[in-house]
This record gives structure tokens, C-alpha cells and sequence, in this order.
């Protein structure tokens, strides 16, 4: 697709910012009052796709819905691209709109038109003449591969291929800016994976910022280079994927993270764990290997330091926002003089250990 | 009865009864569309919010489908005569037959309305269109299935109430299968009635049911 660049506006200005946020519903007549968003603070850097993550019900919907005015704060700031959403009138709202894509879990094209037709929506909304929107309809069908399905009616369509109408129709407006309302979470697995691939192709070619909200671990792994994780309407770790991944501080973030990369312990081990060591006990660690250490034999160094009674108990090895990553969960004696030389070894090292407690 | 006599006196009234149908649904249509959007879209939070005026609109349309057709012909003949010029005749049948139609047609436009899905709404909003536009280019298009139908529903329901119109004059087949079959024991007239009747029923329903095929993309179809 041909495209201008956008002008560049310095990279420090963030795409959209956050300033303490909160969203209430209800409180008014029967409904009790229902905070979904309590004080929320975070930024989407410009051209990058920054993920945010959480349960059903954490408050994410109402966060994305903001952005393009959706949905209205009940206090705090959301600013877009140096405009203050809040303040926009209904007019200024809708030109923001028309500069912001919106794509979504269940599609939300409409039956009555073709795939054609359906790209075409926003630039009739925006009352662009036939021709325009022929010449920019057709290389947008293109783009996401389907120039062929052209004449066919969504329900001819499978969910992949109208998630990638639904994209292609977001795009329409050359927008400098995307929403993904869940949008792989209807699709299976390795649909989702294409439409991921999509996304980061748009955001890399075309240098469009995305922000994302999803409940699935993998899609913020495989293409968000941001992530903020969200609980009960407040943020609780927001950063890089990569060191919010490798280091979950919050609770939140571990148990989300457990599914993906094998960071859970086989039920017959929690089970066991003791906080301080037993006479004869085993101290349970988890080694996590990422940038350099990702490409040394530090397990073979491991046993060759302490001792040859290192046992393997869980691992996985994965890839997170494009760097690998290992985790591994070994036991070894939990007598002073292992453990000394089990400390010394990760001091030397710098690896990254996370000492899970004691079992037999 | 003499065939031919028979036949001359089906035509008319089939002629009759297909004026009044026509007439009486077209003018009912035209005004209870926007009625029905209107009550679609104008409840509490939607895209043309009044609430109040919604409820109002709500309750005299409830009103207006309570009362018994043939009671609605003879309660509104001085305003029938103010539009017609006469409370008798094909013409003057018009009038009760549309304003039945109104609250009919308003009741089944927002129905199929509102079975439009809401994610479509947001879509549309997202894209930055007016109200305005997510009726026409969203909503309408949308619900076009829904509204055939439910206009096709209103066709057949129209050919019903116009045989109550034989009250004032208004001829039509209902009246002919009455006057005729009825009053003057000619059961064979009735018969012709009836079955003229299913043909026309009949015929409206398929023409419906093939329009609103023709519109529904909903379901893949080879």
C-alpha cells in the first residue's frame, strides 16, 4: 500500500496517556455505583503496539473505550495525540474518531454489505465521492489478503478472514492510531497467530500505533513491546513486555503468566512447599535465563558448582516480545554450604532466581 | 348468479380491495417508519435520546393497536370526513384503514430494529458517524430483512381489516362475500371470496418472503 509517512512528531510524546483515570457506572437511581477504572496512569509510546492485560471484568473494555470517546472519565485525563478527549465536543469527537481504528472481538461488520462495501463504511461516513474510495478500498483488501473475497458477504467468510475485513476497514481512514477490542479472542490458534502477524506488519510498515486489550498471555507475548497489567481498574505493573514478563512482580501478572511459558509448578510439588528449609530438605529455584544468559550452558556450570545433585522439576523455553527466554525449576540440597555456592555461582553470573521455597 | 356476472362483480371488488391495500399501506408506511425508528432509537441512553417523548409515543401507539378496528372506523368518522370530504366509500375507507396501519407498522419497524446488533452501533460510532448516519447507513440497512417482512405482515393484515370497511361503504371483497354470500344465501359468491382472498394473501406473502431473501446476507446460501 502506498503511504505517505506521517510527519514525525518526536517519539517522546506518547501516543496516548492515561492521567489518573477513574470510571464509575451507576450510583445513580437503583443501580449501586460500580467502579471499573480507580485512578489509572499509563502512557502507548508512539508507534509502538502496547498491550494491556487483565480478567474479564478488570476494566479493560471500558479503559479502550475511552481512547476514542466511547465512553466518558468521570475524572482524570485521556489524551490523545496532545488532545484532551474530555474536552472535544461531539463534533471534535468525531473527527477524532475518523483518526482512530477500531477493530473487535466479534467483527461487527455489517451482514448487509460485501467485504468491499464494508471497508468502504468509514469513508462514506466521512463523505468521500465513489472514486476516492474505490482506489482506497481496493489496496487495503490487499494489504490484509483478501482482494479476492471482495464481493462476498461476511457470512461467507471465515472469523479470520473478518477480522481481517473488520482490520482492513479500521485502516480505511489512514488512521494514526488502532484499537484492538480483544480482537484475536474469538479465533482459534493459529488463526490468531496470522492476525497477530498482521497487526505487527501494519504497525511496522505503516508505522501505526496500536493499542490492544486482551485477557490471552500470548498475543501481548508474541507482538506488544509495551504491556500494562490490569486488576480491579487499577494498573498494577506496566513497562516493557520483556521485563514485565521475565520479573512479574504482582500477583496478577504471575498467574496470567503461568499458562504460557511453564512458570507453574506441577501440582504434587506446590503442594509440598515449605517457606523455611527441614533438617534434609531441598530448596526448590527457579532460574530464569533471558538476554545473554539465554545462550550460555549455565545448567552444565550449575552442576559442575554445587554438585551433581541438581534435579530438573519443570521448564519451558519461549519467546517474548521477540527475545528468548528460558525458565527452569530445579531442586538441590538445602544444606548452608550448597546453598553458599548456589549464591555465589548467580552473583557471578547474573542470572536471575527466584527461590520458589523448601520440599523433600 | 350468472358467471360473468359473478366474475364483473369479483373484479370490482378485487379492484377495490387492492386500492384500499395499497393506499392504506403506503401512506401507513410512510408515517410509521419514522415512528418506529423513533421509538428504536430515542429510549434512555440510545442515539436520539427522549426518553420521555419515547413513553408517550409508546403508549398511544399501545393505545391506538388496542382499539378494535371496526370501533376505530366509526369513532373516527368526523375526522375521516375532514380528510376525504365524506365518511362513505372506497376513498373515505382509506383513512381508518391508514391509521390503523400507523401504530402497526411503527411497532414492527422498531422490532426489527432493535434486533440489530448493538456491536454495529459501536462500530459505526468508532468510525466517527453522526446519529443521522448510523440510521440510514447501519440500522436500516441492517434491519431491511426485518422490515420486509414486517411490511408484508402489515399487507396481509390490510387485506383483513379492509373487509370490516363494508361498514362504511367501503366496498372491497369482504363486503361482496358478506352482502352477496351472506345476506343474499348465494354461498357460491363466498366461495369465490374466500378463495380470491387466498390467492391475494398468498401472492403478498411470497413476493415478501422472496424480497426479504433477496436482502438477507445473514446466512451464507449457494
Amino acid at each position: 500500500m502506498n503511504r505517505v509517512a506521517p510527519p514525525q512528531t518526536p517519539v517522546a510524546v506518547p501516543m496516548v496517556t492515561f492521567e489518573n483515570v477513574i470510571k464509575r457506572f451507576g450510583g445513580t437511581g437503583k443501580q449501586p455505583e460500580f467502579t471499573a477504572l480507580d485512578g489509572v496512569n499509563m502512557v502507548a509510546p508512539r508507534g509502538a503496539i502496547t498491550g494491556i492485560i487483565g480478567r474479564s471484568g478488570a476494566g479493560k473494555s471500558t479503559l479502550i473505550r475511552l481512547v476514542n470517546g466511547l465512553e466518558k472519565t468521570t475524572s482524570g485525563r485521556v489524551v490523545v495525540d496532545g488532545v484532551d478527549v474530555g474536552d472535544l465536543p461531539e463534533t471534535g469527537l468525531r473527527d477524532l474518531r475518523r483518526q482512530v481504528g477500531m477493530i473487535f472481538q466479534h467483527f461487527n461488520l455489517l451482514s448487509s454489505r460485501t467485504a468491499f462495501d464494508n471497508v468502504s463504511l468509514p469513508l462514506e461516513i466521512a463523505g468521500m465521492d465513489r472514486k476516492t474510495i474505490r482506489n482506497r478500498v481496493a489496496p487495503l483488501l490487499d494489504l490484509v489478503g483478501l482482494g479476492d473475497k471482495s464481493d462476498r458477504y461476511p457470512a461467507e467468510l471465515s472469523g479470520g478472514q473478518k477480522q481481517r475485513i473488520g482490520i482492513a476497514r479500521a485502516l480505511a481512514t489512514e488512521p494514526k492510531l488502532l484499537l484492538s477490542d480483544e480482537a484475536t479472542s474469538a479465533l482459534d490458534p493459529e488463526t490468531t497467530q496470522s492476525i497477530l502477524e498482521l497487526l505487527k506488519t501494519i504497525n511496522r510498515d505503516l508505522g501505526l500505533t496500536v493499542l490492544l486489550i486482551t485477557h490471552e498471555m500470548e498475543v501481548v507475548k508474541t507482538i506488544a513491546s509495551q504491556v500494562a497489567v490490569i486488576d480491579k481498574g487499577k494498573i498494577v505493573e506496566n513497562g516493557s513486555t520483556f521485563d514485565v514478563f521475565t520479573a512479574p512482580k504482582h500477583e496478577t501478572t504471575r498467574s496470567l503468566l503461568s499458562a504460557v511459558i511453564g512458570a507453574k509448578l506441577p501440582e504434587w510439588i506446590s503442594a509440598d512447599l515449605k517457606q523455611a528449609p527441614a533438617e534434609g530438605a531441598r530448596a526448590l529455584v527457579r532460574l530464569v535465563f533471558f538476554g545473554d544468559t539465554a545462550f550460555q550452558p549455565l545448567t552444565a556450570r550449575l552442576v559442575a558448582e554445587i554438585g551433581p545433585d541438581v534435579n530438573i522439576l519443570a521448564g519451558a523455553i519461549d519467546e517474548i516480545a521477540g527475545e528468548p527466554y528460558g525458565s527452569l525449576v530445579v531442586s538441590y540440597p538445602a544444606d548452608p554450604d550448597t546453598l553458599r555456592r548456589a549464591d555465589d555461582f548467580y552473583r557471578q553470573t547474573g542470572l536471575y532466581t527466584e527461590v520458589l521455597g523448601y520440599g523433600a | 348468479m350468472a358467471p360473468d356476472m359473478l366474475v364483473s362483480l369479483l373484479w370490482k371488488a378485487f379492484l377495490q380491495t387492492m386500492y384500499m391495500v395499497a393506499a392504506a399501506g403506503f401512506i401507513g408506511s410512510l408515517i410509521g417508519l419514522p415512528i418506529g425508528i423513533f421509538l428504536a432509537t430515542s429510549g434512555k441512553g440510545e442515539l436520539f435520546p427522549a426518553p420521555t417523548v419515547n413513553k408517550i409515543v409508546g403508549a398511544t401507539v399501545n393505545a391506538a393497536r388496542s382499539t378494535p378496528f371496526i370501533i376505530l372506523v366509526v369513532a373516527i368518522i368526523p375526522f375521516t370526513r375532514l380528510i376525504a370530504g365524506t365518511s362513505i366509500g372506497t376513498a373515505a375507507a382509506i383513512v381508518p384503514l391508514t391509521i390503523a396501519t400507523i401504530p402497526f407498522v411503527a411497532r414492527l419497524i422498531e422490532t426489527s430494529i432493535r434486533e440489530v446488533d448493538k456491536g454495529l452501533i459501536e462500530a459505526a460510532r468508532a468510525m466517527g458517524a453522526t446519529p443521522f448516519q448510523i440510521v440510514t447507513k447501519v440500522l436500516l440497512a441492517e434491519a431491511r430483512p426485518g422490515i420486509i417482512l414486517g411490511l408484508t405482515l402489515t399487507l396481509v393484515s390490510l387485506v383483513g381489516y379492509s373487509a370490516m370497511v363494508g361498514a362504511v361503504g367501503g366496498g372491497g371483497l369482504g363486503d361482496l362475500g358478506i352482502r352477496y354470500g351472506y345476506q343474499r344465501f348465494m354461498p357460491e359468491v363466498m366461495l369465490a371470496v374466500v378463495v380470491v382472498l387466498i390467492v391475494v394473501v398468498q401472492a403478498i406473502q411470497s413476493a415478501g418472503d422472496m424480497l426479504a431473501r433477496h436482502f438477507d446476507k445473514r446466512t451464507r446460501k449457494n
